[in-house]
């Protein structure tokens, strides 16, 4: 059920604001993508446009095309809720929402679709989605309990397992262990190797380490200068990305020689 | 009292204490212990004014429902309808307020297009700023006479429901027009708590929801009520706080009787302030301070609801936090 | 209902199902074309049988748009876009609902309001009028609107500003809890008991039957302070923290950094907030019906000298007179007093928005 993404000459505004600019790349199925660049060089932007969550955003727009599969997700008549029910997306800070259950968090995004869901078939599907995060042997006692009385990591876990019962074709991750504590990191780590048996995964990382850890292949944004809009410099497996990376200035971000 | 002073957290270095400092720390102070002596002398002057009717009332004050207190002879005057009438307005006027608050705070925080948003807010808060005496003149002469046809409707089609029984007031000078005109005035009063909190609900949370695919009005469910659901509720109380006090519309409104009728449809029932600023000018006798003894009641209730409501409040703050 | 979703609810694996991400969508322009189709054709219904009232129109247009656009979007887009419909349309309703008393009240405020309102009727008190004499003016009511509001101002401006100086600068632990707390439960006193208050307070000094100005004047302040606290609080707050620090960098002592720099940053806003604590004063009718008397037909500027008129009250006793020359004055009276209110509402905007420090 993982889907290819092919992305064609996208721009990204804000208001008249260029924030991105004309990236095309392709993004496997079954496959870790990471994305990596300095803070405000777009990747984050650019990764909310591929379920068009961007749009949430006042003035935010973006132009170009997003293919899923073969559907491209900017055509007429598209409604983005469908979009973001099959790409879906875990954020840098864990947002469980706080006046729910563990469970109801898990069935939230399902219960939208399928109201009457029989009560065994919910029970399944949290336990399945429970497991699927590595979650359900550390919360199956508690799961009337309020999502917020979990440890950060373990909140994480519970979004990602949120998002995976909605049964999407793709995650994405912006960011998502960049408030968490290195032990909660691998945890979630290892969870993104487990995931990509199913999914197509996207993740947005500062940390290069991660990047090199988890995914199979990288793509590197970068501002040409500050004002200037971000562009994809270069994507490629993401062991060449870090042992021979075909631009200057990829290397040098990768080896440190960045302001 | 005004000259000691603790030592203050944000401060200059503490070194000798200058007179200006002193002066002007003193003065502040003075001013904030001021508004509490105020609001001490408020229940203070109402008590010791009340006393003397209540002492000679043969009634029993908070259960009677006449009111005959312009006598020096052996007054017998009671709140209970009042009491029961003012709480019945404010109720009637929360029940149809409140929901609509809602949406219009919903309206202008994820609704209504950006540009404008402040400023239809702003056009919300202008119904705070029309006087009662105001919403009094038009509730009466205006909204009253546009009822008539629909309470006669409503008699023929609800009657069955004793709130709604029949005949309906020719008038139209109604406890629930008197509610509708209150629900108006208290809107902007729980519009602006349920904007603000709508405004602090956490992007991560309505995020979360859009991004599992969650339509506007579910995001709204999921991520905005229920965190959203203290400062309505503190919202509410505060309106109906308002409500409770609101003394000029209801006078000019209603066609008053001291009765405890729960017919909303008729002419019947008055409040505790519209009362005390009809009886007031020709009240003799025990008269006034019958009167007085009315509005500390008024003031007993006003300050439970309000207290109730800012606790609310502040615990949903704290839960959020 | 929900049939026509093309979502498939029921979760599964299934590889290489076809994907769908389109709903059957209701063009983007129908909302709107329905909006006008629906209100032409409720205009055209109420036209051939009844008389044509604008609100009962209004009405029937936003359920009839209603109800066909969630009916079309149930059939097109489903049973969960259409509740989404669903939702919009009430939350738009509910803000016209909103806007229908306030327009239906400026309406008739100015309509039959003009009738009276006259340069005549603004300089001419009612002094030798008999209530049904197609004459008179509120001169002397709008000479105590103002003295009284003056003297309300003058007296819990300073307090009031004060009051936030302390627990914004000052106050800490109990005794600033005590004080906002209590400020907050004062904003909520009914103002008939501010005037009550005031009527047992002067019943004490000066026993009974006294009224004059200035005993409204303080039911007003009572009414004032905590609004004046409130406000001055939050532009206070506002001042940020660096600027006090550098102050005292310098050497300045507390007070002089609060007189010469924290207020003066919060001007603008403290003025606001005073402007806009005015205006909700100034159209207070039941304190000053109970203090500062409901009977005075002429000039009147001494506060402390018999009962004094001002507009709300004019307002109440006029119509309580009930004659349609009374109806008249009661509706160019309050036409005066909407104005003056309206015009502090803006002028109150304009100071905030012209003079606000550029502290973000």
């Amino acid at each position: 059920m993982a889907k290819r993404i092919d992305v064609s000459g996208l721009h990204v505004y804000y208001g008249d604001f260029l924030a991105v600019e004309d990236v095309s790349m392709t993004i496997e199925p079954r496959s870790v993508t990471a994305f990596i660049g300095s803070s405000g060089c777009g990747k984050s932007t650019f990764l909310r446009t591929l379920n068009r969550m961007h749009e949430v955003t006042p003035g935010a727009r973006a132009e170009g095309k997003v293919l899923l599969d073969d559907l491209d997700i900017y055509g007429p008549d598209v409604d983005p809720v469908l979009v973001r029910s099959e790409i879906g997306m875990v954020f840098q800070k864990a947002n469980p929402f706080p006046t729910m259950s563990i469970y109801d968090n898990v069935i939230a995004g399902a219960r939208l679709n399928n109201k009457r869901m029989p009560r065994s078939e919910a029970d399944d599907l949290v336990e399945e989605s429970l497991r699927g995060a590595n979650l359900w042997e550390e919360v199956k006692d508690r799961l009337d309990k309020p999502g917020s009385g979990l440890s950060g990591g373990q909140q994480q876990r519970l979004c990602i397992a949120r998002a995976t019962a909605v049964r999407p074709s793709v995650l994405l991750m912006d960011e998502p262990c960049s408030a968490l504590d290195p032990i909660s990191t691998l945890a979630i780590e290892d969870l993104i190797h487990k995931l990509k048996e199913d999914y197509t995964i996207v993740i947005v990382t500062h940390n290069m380490q991660q990047a090199a850890r988890v995914s199979d292949r990288t793509a590197f944004f970068n501002l040409s200068a500050p004002g200037k809009p971000g562009n994809l410099i270069e994507m490629g497996e993401t062991n060449q990305i870090f042992t021979r990376p075909e631009k200057k200035e990829t290397e040098n971000y990768i080896t440190g020689r960045f302001g | 009292m005004t000259t000691t002073d603790a030592p203050q957290a944000a401060s200059p270095p503490a070194g000798k204490r200058r007179i200006g400092d002193v002066v002007f720390a003193g003065l502040a102070r003075s001013s904030g212990i001021l508004i509490l002596l105020i609001l001490a002398g408020v229940a203070a002057f109402l008590l010791v004014q009340a006393w003397p009717s209540l002492m000679a009332n043969t009634a029993n004050f908070l259960t009677d429902q006449s009111w005959d207190a312009n006598t020096r002879e052996n007054p017998a005057f009671g709140v209970a309808a009042l009491a029961f009438g003012t709480v019945l307005a404010a109720g009637i006027a929360l029940f149809l307020a409140t929901p609509i608050a809602i949406g219009i705070a919903l309206f202008i925080v994820y609704y209504a297009p950006r540009r404008l948003a402040a400023t239809l807010g702003y056009l919300v808060d202008l119904l705070a700023a029309i006087p009662s005496v105001v919403y009094g003149l038009w509730g009466m002469m205006v909204l009253a006479p546009q009822l008539v046809p629909v309470y006669e409707g409503m008699t023929r089609y609800l009657g069955w429901i004793p709130l709604f029984a029949g005949p309906s007031s020719t008038s139209g000078r109604t406890l629930l027009t008197a509610g509708v005109v209150l629900a108006v005035m208290i809107l902007p009063i729980i519009t602006a708590m349920s904007r603000d909190v709508f405004h602090q609900v956490p992007q991560g949370h309505r995020e979360a929801a859009l991004a599992m695919g969650a339509t506007r009005w579910e995001m709204i469910r999921l991520a905005v009520l229920p965190f959203g659901k203290s400062g309505i509720v503190g919202g509410a109380m505060l309106g109906m706080g308002r409500a409770l006090g609101e003394t000029m519309a209801v006078a000019m409104i209603l066609s008053p009787s001291l009765a405890i009728s729960f017919n909303l449809l008729q002419s019947g029932n008055q409040t505790i302030a519209a009362h005390i600023a009809l009886q007031y000018p020709e009240a003799t006798g025990y008269g006034v301070s019958a009167l007085i003894a009315a509005g500390l009641v008024l003031f007993a209730i006003t300050l439970a609801v309000n207290m109730g409501a800012r606790y609310v409040v502040a615990r949903g703050n704290k839960e959020s936090a | 209902m929900s049939t026509t979703t093309t979502q498939p609810p029921a979760p599964g694996p299934e590889a290489g199902a076809t994907l769908e991400l389109r709903t059957g969508a209701l063009p983007r322009r129908f909302p709107l074309a329905l909006l006008v189709g629906s209100g032409m054709v409720v205009a055209g219904v109420l036209a051939a049988f009844s008389s044509f009232g604008p609100i009962a129109w209004a009405l029937l247009t936003a359920v009839a748009y209603t109800v066909i656009i969630v009916t079309a979007s149930a059939r097109v887009e489903g049973g969960r876009k259409a509740k989404d419909r669903l939702v919009t349309a009430v939350v738009y309703g509910c803000f016209l609902l909103a806007m229908t008393p306030l327009v239906s009240l400026l309406y008739t405020v100015f309509g039959y309001g003009l009738n009276r309102f006259s340069p005549y009727f603004l300089t001419v008190s009612m002094n030798g009028v008999l209530p049904s004499m197609d004459a008179g003016g509120v001169y002397h009511a709008i000479v105590g609107t103002l003295a009284i509001t003056g003297m309300a101002t003058l007296m819990s401006v300073p307090v009031g500003v004060l009051t936030a100086v302390y627990l914004v600068e000052y106050a800490e632990g109990r005794l600033k809890k005590v004080i906002t707390f209590f400020v907050d439960v004062m904003t909520g006193i009914p103002s008939i008991v501010a005037g009550l208050f005031v009527v047992a307070l002067w019943m004490m000094l000066f026993g009974p039957g006294n009224t004059n100005g200035a005993a409204g004047a303080i039911s007003l302040a009572v009414l004032m302070i905590p609004v004046v606290v409130r406000s001055s609080e939050e532009m206070l707050r506002l001042v940020p923290q660096d600027l006090r620090e550098a102050s005292y960098a310098l050497g300045v002592p507390k007070w002089r950094t609060i007189t010469k720099v924290v207020l003066p940053t919060s001007a603008a806003g403290l003025t606001t907030g005073i402007m806009l604590a005015i205006a909700r004063v100034i159209g207070e009718t039941a304190p000053l019906v109970l203090t500062a008397g409901s009977s005075a037909v002429s000039i009147n500027w001494n506060l402390f000298d018999g009962q004094m008129m001002n507009l709300p009250v004019f307002i109440f006793s006029q119509f309580r007179m009930g004659g349609a020359v009374n109806y008249e004055r009661a509706w160019a009276a309050a036409l005066t007093l909407v104005l003056t209110v309206m015009l502090l509402f803006i002028l109150a905007r304009v100071i905030g928005r012209l003079f606000a420090p550029k502290t973000r």
